[in-house]
């Protein structure tokens, strides 16, 4: 028997479906967030050494860079807790023919409490 | 993934709801005035609430984060079972031994 010739997976056209899309975001921001909170965690214990270390630890972020990376944070935050709970919806409840709207919703509402945030924070 | 990391996964998963959204509101009211370490402290030092609240988050990431990270690892490279449970292991370690620190810097009273 004859067998059909290998498909690359970048050839079948699921790329440009828009859950593959959301599945890709969910991870990497999962990766992100892994890979940031270390940071955080060591940047939070220098509370260890007093109060006045932590504030100069806090001074270090009131630069713009440092602004738009923790705006960055939160909207990473937002679409993997978004995300995931698209995710335990799926796998939990009911199936639902609107995924493409919730996947949508998720980044949408991560990518507004983002905004917000750096509107509060500037 | 075995169906312990599976259901692990999930379950870290379903505890962190209530736990992100409670820190993102945090983030919101305690970034509103710009933050300070004495009003952080103020909230947090001496507070049981807070230990348990970050004590549980901490725990729930690295495990979560762990368990992700070889998901990552398993599917994106040529590593092998062991290699995997390294990562996953000594990743989740260094992320519980970071937290953990961090919980106790900012609830020490």
């Amino acid at each position: 028997m004859k067998h059909p010739a290998p498909v690359r997976p970048s050839a079948t056209g699921h790329r440009r479906n828009t859950l593959w899309l959301a599945a890709v975001v969910h991870r990497l921001s999962g990766l992100a967030l892994a890979l940031f909170l270390p940071l955080h965690f060591l940047f939070l214990g220098a509370a260890l050494n007093g109060e006045a270390a932590l504030q100069n630890a806090i001074l270090w972020t009131e630069n713009p860079l440092a602004k738009i990376a923790e705006a960055a944070l939160v909207f990473l935050l937002g679409l993997h807790f978004l995300g995931g709970l698209r995710v335990l919806v799926i796998e939990t409840l009911a199936w639902r023919d609107n995924q493409k709207q919730m996947a949508a919703a998720a980044a949408t509402v991560a990518a507004v409490a983002a905004f917000i945030f750096f509107i509060r924070a500037l | 993934m075995s169906l312990r990391l599976y259901a692990l996964q999930r379950m870290t998963a379903a505890l962190m709801i209530p736990l992100i959204a409670g820190h993102l509101m945090v983030i919101f009211y305690a970034t509103h005035n710009g933050l300070a370490a004495a009003e952080i402290l103020s909230r947090t030092r001496g507070s049981l609430f807070w230990a348990a609240f970050y004590g549980a988050f901490v725990g729930a990431a690295a495990i979560h984060a762990a368990i992700g990270l070889r998901s990552v690892a398993s599917d994106w490279t040529r590593l092998k079972p062991g290699a995997l449970n390294g990562l996953m292991w000594g990743a989740g370690a260094i992320l519980l031994a970071l937290g953990t620190g961090a919980v106790i810097a900012v609830v020490m009273p």
